[in-house]
């Protein structure tokens, strides 16, 4: 059986939707029930497959959203337009309905409360789904690390978890949005993209040796990590995933 | 820099499946400039296949290519690769 599978072999699962939490118009929160599952470290994805009926299949990586918490999962998906996985999952999955995956993966992009800090989180757009993950994992073990989190989305109806985030702000965790298309009235916090000035206010000094966690799409990601090298930061201590321009 | 340029998180599954063991975070050292690194950090593109390069000099560290029954890997790049077991 599934459960007895060799250590660390990875083996595909079935896992059964159970809920769907609508995040902003593009975006869908997915939560999945996987039987036997293990639980995961914050910062770890899942492959999904997809099989057409004549066979045909497609594998794409998300990360995983949520905190540890039995044999759920929750994966945040972005639609993408021109998608080939996307779409179906976002928009046709019903609760009930199963799908392939496995998980968890990936060991370089995790954080864990034993870990420590202080932590820099650094978000682009969806590139805010493992961050969350990590941010949900320090709540939920009542872990106070200093943590900021710079999240910058085009728009405030695209910044997902909006309120949660606002939730959890405080007990050492800050939250600093960036909206670089545009902005709601009354606007005080930034209104641009992630630059290094920006990164400066933001970040402890290099000096507090923060370790840096930045997700989002490739020139986002390149250009967070070189303005933190720019301003002293060590380059071993900054962790990046990009997803590409089109996401995953 | 390339937008297509992605990260060595991108091949964790189809490496775990391979080498049944995670890979991510094992250490690679570049067999052009000595630099050392976990995979993880390596920089990943994809065509027919998926490509890593060393994130200081470029070098190619390994080609992979997967099909319905094989997967199909090159390391005449990397010198070493430590792995945790």
């Amino acid at each position: 059986m599934a459960g007895t599978a060799l250590l660390g072999r990875l083996t595909w699962q079935l896992a059964e939707l159970v809920e769907v939490v609508a995040e902003t118009p593009r975006v869908k929160t997915i939560v999945f029930d996987v039987p036997g599952w293990h639980g995961h470290r914050a910062g770890q994805h899942v492959d999904v497959r997809l099989t057409a009926e004549d066979g045909y299949q497609a594998e794409r990586s998300y990360s995983i959203a949520s905190a540890p918490d039995s044999t759920r999962v929750a994966l945040t998906v972005q639609r993408l337009e021109d998608g080939e996985v996307s779409p179906y999952l976002t928009d046709e999955l019903r609760p009930g309905d199963k799908i392939e995956l496995r998980g968890p993966i990936g060991g370089y992009f995790v954080w864990e409360p034993s870990d420590g800090g202080p932590l820099v989180l650094v978000a682009g757009g969806s590139g805010i789904v493992p961050l969350m993950a990590m941010i949900r994992t320090r709540a939920a073990a009542g872990d106070d690390t200093k943590t900021r989190l710079l999240y910058s989305s085009r728009s405030q109806d695209d910044v997902i978890y909006r309120d949660e985030l606002e939730r959890l702000s405080g007990n050492g965790l800050t939250v600093v949005h960036a909206l670089t298309d545009s902005q709601p009235p009354g606007w005080t916090s930034y209104a641009r993209r992630v630059d290094a000035e920006m990164l400066a206010e933001v970040a402890p000094a290099p000096a507090e040796r923060p370790r840096v966690y930045a997700c989002g799409p490739t020139p986002f990601v390149e250009a967070v990590a070189e303005a933190l090298v720019e301003l002293g930061h060590d380059p071993r201590a900054i962790k990046t995933e990009r997803f590409g321009p089109t996401g995953r | 820099m390339d937008e297509l340029m992605l990260d060595g998180n991108a091949i964790a599954g189809l490496l775990q499946e391979v080498f049944a063991a995670e890979m991510t975070t094992a250490v690679g050292t570049c067999g052009d400039c000595g630099a050392a690194g976990p995979v993880g950090a390596a920089h990943l593109y994809r065509g027919a296949g998926i490509v890593l390069r060393c994130p200081h000099c470029d070098n190619v560290l390994a080609k992979t290519v997967k099909n319905d029954s094989r997967v199909w890997i090159d390391l005449t790049g990397i010198r070493t690769l430590e792995v945790k077991v």
